[in-house]
C-alpha cells in the first residue's frame, strides 16, 4: 500500500523541440521524504523533464501528478505554489542586488501598505542563511560572493519556498568537498521534515552516499529506477551508457618526453605567489584545489590573460612572456576555461563558428578572404572524430547539451594544434560517457 | 602593500561618490570661472527649472535602463503629450484651438491629459517590447519619428498657444522654489518608492538583472514590462505639461534630443547600461551635473557647440567612475 504512494508521479512524458525529440515516453516516480537520484548521459533529457516539471516549457505529452492532483498547464509561479522549486545547474543571480532581494524575488514581503517590507526581509534571511549556515550579511551583494556561496543562497532559496519537492541540478559542480557535505547535511535536513529532493549528478559517489533511489535515463527514454543500496556503481555506469564500461578512462600509453612547460616561482599581485612545477610532454599533469585556492587565476596568468608580478614560465625552452591569448595560442598552448558560458561558448553561432574561431588566421587565403570549404571540412572531420551529437554542423551551439557544447570546445582547441592543452575544471556539468 | 591599500581605497571612494564629489568640482569650478554670483539663488533656481524637465524624463528612462531597454523616443513623446494636453489648456476665446468643440476647462484637464495620454504612449512602447518582443531601442526608434510626425499632424505644424493663465503658474515660483522643481521632486519622491519599496521594483530589477532568473521565479515578464513604459510615458506627460507650463507655445517640433539628456542624466548617476542597476539619488545628481554644466558654460558665454563637447566628456568619466565600483571586491 505504502509503496505506491508517490509524491510526484511523471508518466509517459514526451517532449519535442522543433527538430528534436527530447523526451521519448519517460516516467519518474518519487516518493515522499526521498532523495531520489536522476542519471544519465549528458542529452539523456534530465534537465528538459525537470524543465517541464518546473512549468518553465510544458510537456508535450504526458501526465503530472503532484501530490495527489493532476497538474496541467501551469507556469513556474504555480510550480512554486504548489511545492516544487528548482536549483538551477547554472548559477543565475542577480548580481547586483543583495542575497535577500535575490532570495525574495518574486514574493517580496510587503507591509500594510502593500510596500516592500525590507525589515522583514532582513530578518527573514537571516534566518534561511542559519539553517544552511551561511555567515554572510543578507545584505551583501551577490557578486561579491564566491561561486560557492552563490550556490549557497541558491539552496537558501529553495529551502526558504517550504517546498514538498527541491530540485537541485547538479548542485555540487562548483563547490568544494567540505562544501558538499555541508549540502549533504540540508539534504538530510530537508528529508527528515519529509521533503522529497530530486538530486542530479555525475558524480555517482555523491549519488551512492546522498540518495534513496535512482532512476536512469539513457537519450530520451526511460531505462530503470532502483533502491541505491541494492546496485554497485558499474551497474549504474551500465543502465547509462547502456553497456559495459571495462575501464572507466582506458588509458592511453604514450612516452613522456622533455620538459614542455617550466613554471618557476610566479607570483601574482594578490592572488597566488610562488608557484613553480613543470609538465613534460605526453603528460597529464593535474593541479588541485579548494575552489578560491587560486587555479583559475594561475592558469589564466600562465596564458597570459592576467599580468605577473614577478616568476618565470618556460614553454618549449624558451622564454614565455604572453600578453594577450594570442600570444599563446600561436605559440601552441590552449585553454579550456572553467566558466563555458561566460568565456567559452559564442552561444548564438553555430558549431562551424565556434570550432574555427581560435584557428582563424590559418583558413585566411589570398585577398583575405576566408577559405569556407576547409573550414566546413575542418568542423565535419572533428565531429566525426570527437563525437559531438548534432544533427549538422550548422546547428547553433547553444541547442547543444553542456558535454557537447563542452567537445565542440575542445575541437576547437585541438584545431590549434597545441603542445599543451590547459583544462580548467573540464568535467564541470558532463559527464561520464563524454 | 600600503599603497595598494590606499589606490583601492581611492577607487572605492570613487566609485561610490565619485558623481557627487564630480557634482561639488563641477561647481566649485564653475563659481571660481564666473564668480560667486554663480551660487545666487537666481542661479539656483534656473538650474534648477532648467534640469526638472529632462530630470523628470530621466526618472521614467532610468526604470527602463534598469530593465534592460532603453528610450529613443522619449523627446518625442514629450512633445506629442505636450501639444495634446495644451491643446486642453486653451482659452475658449483663442484664435487657434486645436479642439474648437472643447468648453474652456481648468488647468486639471490639460494635466490629467499628459498623464494619461503620456501612460497610454509609453504602454504602446511596452506593448512593443513585451509581446511583440521587439529590442527595445527598435520599438523606440519607431515610435520617436510616429510620436513626433504625430505632433506635427495634430497642430498642422504650428504651435499650441494661447493657454488659460493658471499654465502660466507651473513655470512660475512658490516662494524661492520654482514650481518645476517642485514638481521634479515629488515625482522623485515616487520613483523612489516605486523603485526600492514595491515588488513593481523589484521585478525592474530581476528582469533587467537576469531575466531567466525572473522568469524561473515566475515574474509576469510582460506586465511588468508594459508597467515600466508606462510609468516612464506618465513621467512624460509630467515632463509636458511642465514644459507647456514653461514656454507657454508649444511647438511640435519642440523638445528635440531631450531623450538624449535624459538618457545622459541617468547614465551619468550611474544607472548600468546592462541593466539590473540604478538609483534614483542618482539621477538627481546626474540631472544636477547636466544642469550646472550647462548653465554654466552658457554664463561663460561658451558656445554650443563647445558645450556638447563638454556634456559628453561628462558622461564618459562619470561612466568610468561607475566602473571603479564595479571591480570586485578581490
Amino acid at each position: 500500500m505504502a509503496e505506491e504512494k508517490y509524491l510526484l508521479e511523471m508518466t509517459d512524458i514526451t517532449k519535442e523541440f522543433p527538430g528534436v525529440k527530447a523526451l521519448r515516453g519517460i516516467q519518474l516516480k518519487v516518493k515522499a521524504g526521498e532523495v531520489h537520484g536522476l542519471l544519465g548521459e549528458n542529452g539523456a533529457g534530465k534537465s528538459t523533464m525537470m524543465n517541464c516539471l518546473m512549468g518553465i516549457f510544458p510537456p508535450t505529452s504526458g501526465k503530472i501528478v503532484f501530490d495527489g492532483v493532476e497538474r496541467q498547464h501551469y507556469g513556474p509561479r504555480d510550480a512554486l505554489e504548489f511545492g516544487v522549486s528548482m536549483i538551477q545547474q547554472e548559477l543565475s543571480p542577480m548580481q547586483d542586488r543583495s542575497i535577500m532581494a535575490n532570495i525574495w524575488l518574486g514574493r517580496e514581503p510587503v507591509n500594510a501598505l502593500g510596500l516592500v517590507n525590507w525589515k522583514k526581509m532582513y530578518e527573514d534571511t537571516k534566518k534561511v542563511l542559519q539553517i544552511i549556515e551561511l555567515d554572510e550579511d543578507p545584505r551583501t551583494l551577490m557578486k561579491h560572493l564566491t561561486v560557492a556561496k552563490m550556490q549557497m543562497v541558491e539552496i537558501a532559496r529553495a529551502v526558504s519556498y517550504n517546498s514538498k519537492l527541491i530540485i537541485m541540478d547538479e548542485p555540487s559542480s562548483a563547490i568544494t568537498e567540505k562544501e558538499t557535505q555541508q549540502l549533504f547535511k540540508i539534504i538530510r535536513q530537508l528529508k527528515a521534515e519529509g521533503r522529497s529532493v530530486i538530486y542530479i549528478s555525475h558524480k555517482l559517489d555523491e549519488i551512492k552516499e546522498i540518495t534513496d533511489r535512482v532512476s536512469v535515463y539513457r537519450d530520451g527514454t526511460y531505462v530503470s529506477s532502483a533502491n541505491t543500496a541494492d546496485i554497485t556503481q558499474d551497474q549504474i555506469i551500465e543502465m547509462m551508457v547502456g553497456r559495459s564500461v571495462e575501464n572507466l578512462f582506458p588509458k592511453v600509453k604514450v612516452p613522456i618526453g622533455d620538459v614542455v612547460l617550466e613554471v618557476k616561482d610566479l607570483c601574482h599581485e594578490s592572488l597566488f605567489r610562488n608557484i613553480s612545477f613543470t609538465v613534460r610532454q605526453g603528460e597529464i599533469f593535474g593541479l588541485s584545489g579548494l575552489v578560491g585556492a587560486g587555479r583559475t587565476e594561475l592558469m589564466e596568468t600562465i596564458f597570459g590573460l592576467r599580468q605577473r608580478k614577478s616568476g618565470t614560465v618556460r614553454f618549449k625552452g624558451k622564454d614565455f612572456h604572453p600578453t594577450c591569448g594570442k600570444d599563446s595560442i600561436d605559440a601552441g598552448m590552449a585553454f579550456i576555461t572553467e566558466d563555458r558560458r561566460g568565456n567559452g561558448i559564442f552561444p548564438i553561432q553555430d558549431i562551424e563558428f565556434n570550432s574555427t574561431i581560435a584557428n582563424i588566421d590559418a583558413y585566411v587565403g589570398p585577398g583575405r578572404l576566408l577559405n569556407l570549404k576547409k573550414m566546413r571540412e575542418d568542423c565535419a572531420e572533428y565531429i566525426e572524430k570527437i563525437a559531438i551529437k548534432t544533427p549538422s554542423q550548422k546547428q547553433l551551439i547553444k541547442n547543444l547539451s553542456g558535454g557537447n557544447q563542452q567537445k565542440v570546445l575542445v575541437a576547437r582547441w585541438l584545431m590549434t594544434s597545441p603542445d599543451i592543452i590547459i583544462m580548467d575544471e573540464p568535467t564541470r556539468g558532463i559527464d561520464v560517457g563524454a | 602593500m600600503q599603497n595598494t591599500n590606499k589606490a583601492s581605497a581611492i577607487s572605492k571612494f570613487l566609485g561610490t561618490y565619485g558623481i557627487l564629489v564630480m557634482l561639488l568640482a563641477l561647481v566649485l569650478v564653475m563659481t571660481l570661472i564666473n564668480g560667486i554670483s554663480f551660487l545666487s539663488l537666481s542661479n539656483i533656481q534656473g538650474i534648477l527649472t532648467q534640469g526638472s524637465i529632462y530630470g523628470i524624463m530621466a526618472l521614467g528612462v532610468t526604470f527602463i535602463i534598469i530593465s534592460g531597454g532603453i528610450d529613443l523616443s522619449a523627446g518625442s513623446m514629450v512633445a506629442l503629450a505636450a501639444v495634446v494636453s495644451s491643446s486642453f489648456g486653451q482659452l475658449a476665446t483663442a484664435s487657434n484651438r486645436i479642439f474648437p468643440f472643447l468648453p474652456q476647462l481648468g488647468i486639471w484637464a490639460p494635466l490629467l491629459v499628459a498623464l494619461i495620454f503620456g501612460g497610454l504612449l509609453g504602454a504602446l512602447n511596452g506593448a512593443m517590447v513585451a509581446k511583440l518582443k521587439l529590442f527595445p531601442w527598435i520599438a523606440t526608434l519607431g515610435t520617436f519619428y510616429i510620436a513626433r510626425g504625430l505632433a506635427q499632424v495634430i497642430t498642422a505644424g504650428k504651435p499650441v498657444t494661447q493657454l488659460i493663465p493658471s499654465y502660466s503658474k507651473i513655470g512660475g515660483k512658490i516662494g524661492i522654489l520654482p514650481v518645476p522643481a517642485l514638481i521634479f521632486f515629488i515625482c522623485v519622491a515616487i520613483s523612489w518608492v516605486l523603485l526600492n519599496y514595491t515588488k513593481f521594483g523589484c521585478d525592474t530589477f530581476a528582469i533587467g538583472g537576469n531575466i531567466g532568473a525572473a522568469r524561473v521565479t515566475g515574474i509576469n515578464i510582460n506586465k511588468t514590462l508594459i508597467t515600466i513604459y508606462a510609468f516612464a510615458g506618465v513621467m512624460y506627460g509630467v515632463a509636458a505639461f511642465v514644459f507647456a507650463g514653461r514656454v507657454l507655445s508649444v511647438n511640435p517640433g519642440a523638445a528635440q534630443n531631450y531623450e538624449m539628456s535624459a538618457i545622459s542624466a541617468s547614465i551619468i548617476g550611474g544607472t548600468s547600461p546592462m541593466g539590473g542597476k540604478g538609483t534614483i539619488w542618482g539621477v538627481i545628481v546626474g540631472t544636477l551635473i547636466l544642469g550646472t554644466i550647462r548653465q554654466g558654460l552658457t554664463l561663460m558665454a561658451v558656445d554650443a557647440y563647445w558645450q556638447q563637447i563638454a556634456e559628453g566628456a561628462i558622461i564618459v568619466i562619470a561612466v568610468i567612475f561607475a566602473m571603479m565600483r564595479e571591480k570586485p571586491r578581490n
